[in-house]
């Protein structure tokens, strides 16, 4: 299963975004904000606490089921005269449901949170960014690894000077991709694709940004 | 033309290059400086590019203005903050400025630096620059087009012999080698055993190898290099050597041990030469040399 994983933005930086919009409807979601804890019922319920506090009037709150459908304009239609009488919408999901409700609803839109990235799921409550849809997959070369993600440099030839004891240079807590690579291909017998030298990449796989129309039958 | 750099390589002289680091702003004082007292003693002056990720003075300024003053200078490039676009032009800048000895760095992460924000590049990796630049050399540039004018570079670039593991470390190194680096300079060695198993299989492939001496200032510099660079270990017995010095003799302690280390890599001819790093006391390459009888 694959997540999007985000972040709760400092309260500061809320505070300046919601400066002279007093009336404020709150959104979250019910799908990854709810699992990763950043826009579930619980923290939509403590930022209409906390906005109440600093003087705002919320003029309700609601979780969606699934944010990013289109189904949600349709949703929040049914409970249109509470978000009428806000001044702006404060939106506790990803910026892919923020976008889907500024795009059906015809009021300011403001998001609570910072999108990381999408997350595989890789244990419980374990969320790791393993692919950013380059749009030129090479990782049938890498054991199924991918260095453009998972190398903090997106190096396709092998590790850098930083890598330390099987982690990277960054942080002490993040593998190096490339120790991760060498070891898969190892034991996979495939030694050989790593020595292979890999042409600079190819940055041209869908030119930003990224469209798609399925083709008409 | 072979560069006067190469040359020395090529002469099968022990060879000593050290660094010019730019600074931060137009105050070259230093450096000139650095490079005044420098550029007759060694074979080459590294010019280094934004050392750590820290904004300083260009790489290419700085090599230039090494050539203006007469040395011999090796343009340090890394691939963190130009595409190939601007490396490429970089490079195409450096030749027609007579700068012709380039060292291909991957690069520190903007996260180690001063501009912690800013956005990180890494078009290319080390050994993928090494391929351009000998793609240019034959008259083309990556994509293809035709030159109008070449370029002639001595192309190097870098090897960490205590890499843990050390296999990958040594595939990237080999890829190095094959996109066609004539020099490789390592990542600072103190552990001597270690460092010569690693030569007898780097003898195998036709590069010449130039060890890195990072000058040691005082113990607890040694135990922060172990704590914080990355495959670099200095043995406990030099950290006790170190923390031996009587006050205010750690630094002439460190070049004792770096002029020590350096006598031995040319007496028992374990590698091409050295690269001596003095972070920050540049002046002090002249008394490590005298240390190591050169
Ligand atoms: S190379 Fe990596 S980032 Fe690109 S598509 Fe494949 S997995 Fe995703
Ligand atoms: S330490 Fe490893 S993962 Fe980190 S940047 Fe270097 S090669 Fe990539």
């Amino acid at each position: 299963m694959i997540r999007s994983i985000t972040q709760l933005k400092p309260a500061e930086e809320i505070e300046r975004l919601l400066n002279g919009l007093d009336r404020v409807f709150i959104v979250g979601c019910g799908t990854c904000v709810t699992l990763t804890r950043t826009g579930g019922a619980p923290e939509v319920a403590a930022m209409k606490t906390q906005l109440s506090e600093a003087g705002k009037v919320v003029t309700g709150t609601t979780v969606v089921p699934v944010a990013c459908d289109n189904l949600t304009g349709e949703i929040l239609a049914g409970i249109d005269s509470q978000i009428r009488q806000a001044d702006a919408l404060l939106i506790m999901t990803c910026a892919y449901g923020v976008q889907t409700i500024a795009r059906q609803i015809k009021k300011t839109v403001i998001p609570a949170l910072n999108t990381l990235f999408i997350g595989k799921e890789t244990g419980a409550g374990h969320f790791d960014e393993v692919c950013k849809q380059c749009g030129t997959c090479i990782i049938g070369e890498t054991g199924g690894i991918c260095p453009v993600t998972a190398c903090h440099k997106g190096l396709v030839n092998g590790p850098c000077g930083g890598t330390n004891n099987g982690k990277c240079e960054i942080d002490p807590d993040k593998d190096c991709a490339w120790t991760a690579i060498y070891n898969r291909l190892k034991d996979l017998g495939r030694l050989d694709s790593m020595r292979k030298y890999q042409k600079p990449r190819n940055h041209l796989g869908e030119p930003s940004p990224g469209k798609f129309r399925l083709p008409a039958e | 033309m072979p560069s006067v750099f190469k040359k020395a390589l090529d002469s099968g002289k022990f060879v000593v290059t050290c660094e010019a680091a730019p600074t931060k702003g137009t105050n070259l004082d230093t450096m000139k400086h650095h490079i005044e007292l420098l550029k007759d003693k060694v074979d080459a002056m590294n010019v280094t590019d934004h050392q750590s990720s820290v904004m300083r003075y260009p790489s290419l300024g700085g090599a230039i203005l090494v050539k203006e003053m007469g040395g011999e200078p090796i343009l340090q490039m890394t691939c963190r903050d130009r595409n190939r676009l601007a490396l490429q032009a970089d490079l195409l800048f450096a030749a027609s400025r007579g700068v012709h000895n380039v060292l291909c760095l991957t690069g520190d992460s903007v996260m180690l630096g001063d501009h912690k924000e800013a956005k990180p590049v890494f078009d290319l990796d080390s050994s993928q620059l090494v391929a351009a630049i000998r793609t240019m050399e034959r008259g083309k540039d990556m994509a293809g087009n035709e030159l109008d004018g070449g370029v002639r570079f001595c192309a190097g670039a870098i090897v960490t012999p205590e890499a843990n593991p050390i296999e990958p470390q040594l595939i990237k190194f080999e890829k190095k080698l094959e996109a066609g680096a004539e020099f490789i300079q390592t990542q600072a060695v103190y552990d001597m055993d270690n460092f010569r198993k690693f030569m007898e299989y780097a003898r195998q492939f036709p590069v010449k190898i130039l060890a890195g001496v990072i000058l040691l200032t005082s113990a607890p510099m040694a135990r922060f290099m172990n704590k914080n660079v990355a495959g670099v270990t200095v043995p406990q017995s030099l950290i006790d050597e170190m923390a031996s010095a009587p006050k205010g003799g750690a630094l002439a302690k460190g070049i004792e041990i770096a002029g020590r280390m350096i006598r031995q890599i040319k007496e028992e001819k374990i590698c091409d030469g050295v690269h001596i790093m003095a972070i920050g006391k540049e002046e002090k390459v002249v008394d490590i040399m005298a240390a190591a009888g050169l």
